[in-house]
């Protein structure tokens, strides 16, 4: 039996069945990224050693008549949630050797249930990024195509489920960063409602954007890992109070058989501009599949969805220039020794620890926050971000969920849009309003389509937004799909 | 459009961030077409809307302000973050200085 190759919830049924233990599946899985991670460059750190631990004892505990949904189970976790006892890097040189006081909540719920943590995964420095090549730990390559990225910024967590480097993985997303990634490299990633899962210990990009969710080989999977890491949190006070049941999704959509009675809506308007058609016609393949499950599918417009990016570059920076104040050089990280005063330890810690974008970024919100330009740029993006939120608050009333296709073209060449930061600010197009809204996104691989330029066929992913906190719809409507097709036969050659 | 070089750099002071010059340059052209970019925002009629900072709907979401003590391990972990540490002090560059430190910084913002 080939190990890696299983799902979370197979290899959760193998060593529940004691076909084979933990420390037989977490070895495998850290040979093969011995064998292919050199190239992937899918893990910042390997945690080798506490991961067969880990293993070790839940082989005993399960020996001991213990269970839980994740009790041996191997996990990889963005390099952006805290890690006692692994190094916690952002992926920039800032936090380069920098060893957290304390597990993200996340973090702590996967290790409570059992969890094995592999490692953790690279990601664009600070999250700032569609493509993991603003990491100051290399570029992440797209297991499909080695030429092409694996998307961003959880490119590491997507890549590393995408060539069987992990069971699954937790990533993050801000404003695309787990769905993007996941469609290039052809995985389940599902953004969670804001709110839905703690962010406690996941270090803060866009407060008011950022959440936590999986990257799994199928929805299933997703759905288990939502339920061990949903939940109030009394460590983050955004966190939405309702206790959440670890196995309640997974037995949501363990019963959905079809899609009757589910109406479907799509922004005709806002996706036909700017789309490969190579990859619309995928799109629109997988919305005849769901209409055949029994969905109904109707037209909706979201006239301002389009100021979407231009909304989100506003606020984003914004918050990450005052986000990453706390990086000062002075309690922890990077702490130049050229400064000799305590204005050149700020100045010279910052100005070498950051790496391109995340620069960009704290210079974009510091010019939007300061002094005569907050109205006009800050304030006047909040108030479209009321707008948008409403046009799609308005348009749940009469669906159930939105489609639209992840991304407009599959994974690019590594390169390819690394000198034109609006061009990938423009990855997120079709991403960012549920962002902006608060809303819970399913990235479902729906097929593949080859590049005008490249010979290798390269993943498509289908975007299935919901309503706030409704994750249960749309990886409902995730599962029915894979009923019928699933692409998860179809595997990188690495 | 381009922004000028006592503009990033202003910019780059309040930000607590040491540019070199290829990149003071390269941030004037690439900070004014991001600006550029998202001044499309200034089309939208937005009369009489509200701003969202959030969309939780939660509101005055806080808990007892008590004191949790810290147990040694988290403590030591806390300490040895330090980059520069004299025992458990955290050990800092000099706050004040007679001849151009940080305090005249301080003044020219």
């Amino acid at each position: 039996m080939t190990l890696h190759e299983l799902t979370l919830l197979e290899t959760l049924d193998g060593l529940r069945q004691k076909k084979f233990s933990a420390v037989e599946v977490t070895t495998d899985y850290l040979n093969r990224i011995k064998k292919y991670d050199k190239e992937i460059n899918s893990y910042i750190t390997v945690a080798e050693e506490s991961a067969l631990t880990q293993a070790k004892d839940a082989d005993k505990r399960r020996a001991a008549g213990e269970d839980s949904l994740l009790l041996g189970i191997p996990i990889a976790v963005k390099d952006n949630q805290t890690t006692i006892g692994i190094r916690t890097t952002a992926a920039s040189k800032i936090l380069e050797n920098y060893l957290p006081s304390y597990d993200a909540t996340s973090v702590k719920k996967i290790k409570e249930a059992g969890a094995i943590i592999l490692g953790k995964t690279n990601l664009d420095e600070f999250a700032h990024g569609a493509s993991t090549e603003y990491s100051a730990f290399g570029v992440t390559k797209n297991p499909w195509d080695q030429t092409r990225v694996p998307g961003g910024s959880s490119g590491g967590s997507a890549a590393a489920v995408a060539a069987d480097l992990a069971a699954v993985s937790l990533g993050s997303d801000t404003g695309g960063s787990i769905r993007q990634p996941a469609s290039f490299c052809g995985v389940v990633g599902l953004k969670t409602s804001y709110g839905r899962v703690s962010r406690s210990g996941l270090l803060s990009m866009t407060s008011s954007t950022d959440v936590i969710g999986p990257i799994a080989k199928d929805v299933a999977d997703a759905a288990l890992l939502l339920g061990v890491i949903a939940g109030e949190d009394n460590k983050d006070q955004t966190c939405a109070p309702d206790s959440v049941q670890p196995d309640q999704y997974l037995k949501i959509i363990s019963s959905k058989k079809d899609l009757s009675g589910i109406t479907l809506g799509v922004p005709r308007d806002f996706i036909s501009a700017g789309v490969d058609s190579v990859v619309l016609s995928v799109i629109d393949e997988s919305i005849k599949q769901l209409q055949a499950l029994g969905a109904k599918v109707v037209d909706i417009k979201l006239p301002h969805a389009s100021y979407s990016v231009p909304v989100y570059y506003v606020i984003t920076p914004s918050e990450v220039s005052s986000n990453l104040a706390r990086y000062d050089g002075i309690r922890f990280g990077y702490n130049s020794d050229e400064a000799k005063n305590l204005y050149d330890v700020y100045a010279k810690s910052r100005g070498q620890g950051f790496g391109r974008e995340a620069k960009r970024r704290i210079m974009i919100g510091t010019y939007a926050l300061s002094y005569g330009y907050y109205d006009a740029y800050y304030l006047q993006a909040q108030r479209v971000r009321t707008l948008i939120t409403q046009e799609l608050d308005e348009a749940f009333r009469s669906v159930d969920a939105i489609l639209t296709p992840v991304s407009p073209h599959v994974a690019f060449k590594i390169g390819e849009n690394i000198n034109d930061p609006i061009k990938m600010y423009l990855e997120d197009v079709f991403m960012v309003v549920a962002s902006l809204a608060g809303l819970p996104a399913l990235s479902l691989p729906v097929g593949f389509s080859k590049p005008e330029k490249g010979n290798t066929e390269m993943p498509v992913g289908l975007q299935i937004i919901g309503r706030r906190f409704d994750e249960a719809t749309i990886l409902s409507i995730g599962k029915c799909y894979e009923g019928v097709i699933n692409w998860r036969s179809k595997k990188p050659s690495l | 459009m381009k922004l000028s070089k006592e503009e990033v750099e202003h910019i780059a002071k309040l930000a607590r961030l040491e540019l070199g010059s290829e990149e003071v340059e390269r941030f004037q052209s690439e900070l004014a077409n991001i600006l550029d970019y998202v001044s499309q925002l200034k089309e939208v009629d937005t009369t009489g809307v509200e701003p969202t900072a959030q969309v939780t709907g939660l509101l005055n979401n806080l808990r007892n302000d008590v004191s949790v003590a810290s147990d040694s391990a988290t403590r030591e972990r806390l300490l040895s973050a330090f980059p520069d540490r004299e025992g458990d002090y955290l050990k800092v560059k000099t706050v004040f200085s007679v001849e151009g430190g940080s305090a005249s910084h301080e003044e020219d913002l």
